[in-house]
């Protein structure tokens, strides 16, 4: 696993590290059951105070995207992420639906907003 | 036990400056940075908490003991670094650790060792050829080596280099990634502060200001910048001070959400360091100061 955090950035510190753990497990990098290194060697190894991995890992918890053992560490949580996706799949659903409900209204072919999908995803990070 | 320092209503007098009626508790595990300018009493809280000194008033514990019944056992599990070196300068490094080894029953000579290769510090040249880094980096390898639980630290990184301030952070990244130690050391070198201390304790003119998580304080203290137009009587009691030119203002804030719903996106808000806290803070009690 790979955390590149940005001291210069906008967003707190801890939720850097919140989202990219988020976006490891959500693509599957980081699988169910992962342990993850200890706050405490994630704050060393990032050069961040405890407290900072550790309101990160809180977070992560409340979003039951991982869950602590005390003695043992933290772990990549197994359900909560095939429902996560789940939820995901379910909002990009309503997320198209909207779009393509806009484009029938300006009558834009299926053709047309496939293309505009496909141009977009390329684009988009 | 999840207090290692607590000290509750501690006050002492002196001549010209008082320690007022001080109180908080370090957490263990956590590293928790001692900040307030020059002058504010930070040397002499330490020395309150070291038993150098003893209060007016107030009580003192450490790891819940107090030092009338208990100062042998505190004093063992405790390292103390400050940047008056009490070293002989005529004596090589080995020799100074053979006059204080023999002080502490945890004392650890594999531990020594390590430290001393880690540091690269030379054992037989005499002190006095050490530069101020290697001479701090000497009062760590030593403070480090008998197991101490609490290390407690004075202006630690005063007057060194940004390479060696960078190395001794690393070195109580280090320390902390075990969660059985506990670090607490005075700077005013804020920055220094800003990759490792999980709590600050802000001491000003003698008096705690306040105790807080670093991760709190930087979501709550704020700068608000925006043009004189903005301001009146009422809105500028909502700042801890104001700098006020021709062309607009700068104040500081403790509480971001409500100085944005006054604001909205009329102001420009940015965050603020302590270095600002600390600022601003002084600003405040030199206008309150002027007034009386």
């Amino acid at each position: 696993m790979q955390i590149i955090i940005s001291h210069n950035s906008k967003e707190p510190i801890y939720e850097q590290i919140v989202n990219q753990i988020k976006r490891n497990i959500l693509a599957g990098t980081l699988a169910p059951g992962f342990a993850l290194p200890s706050m405490r060697k994630m704050a060393k190894d990032l050069d961040v105070s405890v407290i900072t991995t550790k309101r990160a890992f809180e977070e992560l918890e409340k979003l039951n995207m991982i869950y602590s053992i005390v003695g043992k560490g933290s772990f990549v949580a197994e359900q909560s992420i095939e429902m996560m996706k789940e939820r995901k799949k379910k909002m990009i659903e309503e997320q198209l639906t909207q779009a393509i409900v806009n484009s029938k209204e300006l009558g834009i072919s299926l053709e047309d907003v496939q293309e505009l999908v496909a141009l977009l995803y390329e684009e988009e990070v | 036990m999840d207090t290692v320092i607590e000290l509750s209503n501690v006050t002492k007098t002196f001549k010209d400056f008082k320690i007022n009626n001080v109180s908080f508790q370090i957490k263990k595990g956590f590293v928790t940075g001692f900040v307030g300018a020059n002058g504010a009493g930070k040397s002499t809280v330490i020395k309150l908490i070291m038993n150098l000194l003893q209060p007016d008033s107030g009580e003192i514990r450490i790891f819940g003991l107090d030092y009338k019944t208990h100062e042998k056992e505190i004093k063992e599990h405790i390292a103390f670094v400050y940047d008056d070196h009490v070293f002989y300068e005529n004596l090589t490094l080995n020799n100074m650790k053979k006059i204080i080894a023999p002080l502490y029953t945890n004392w650890d000579e594999e531990l020594f060792k390590h430290y001393v290769i880690k540091f690269q510090l030379p054992l037989t040249k005499k002190l006095k050829t050490f530069s101020k880094g290697m001479l701090m980096k000497s009062s760590l390898a030593i403070a480090l080596s008998h197991h101490a639980k609490l290390i407690i630290m004075d202006e630690p990184t005063a007057g060194l280099d940004p390479i060696f301030r960078r190395e001794f952070l690393a070195i109580l990244h280090e320390l902390v990634e075990d969660e059985e130690k506990t670090i607490f050391f005075s700077t005013h070198i804020t920055s220094d502060l800003e990759h490792i201390a999980d709590y600050i304790v802000f001491l000003h003119d003698g008096k705690i200001q306040f105790v807080d998580e670093l991760l709190t304080i930087d979501e709550n203290f704020t700068l608000v910048k925006g043009s004189l137009d903005l301001l009146d009587r009422d809105i500028e009691k909502e700042f801890i001070s104001l700098h006020k030119t021709e062309l607009g203002f700068e104040g500081l804030a403790k509480d971001k959400k409500h100085i944005m719903s006054l604001f909205g996106n009329l102001a420009m808000y940015e965050s603020a360091s302590l270095e600002d806290i600390m600022f601003y803070t002084k600003k405040r009690s030199d206008t309150f100061a002027t007034i009386d």
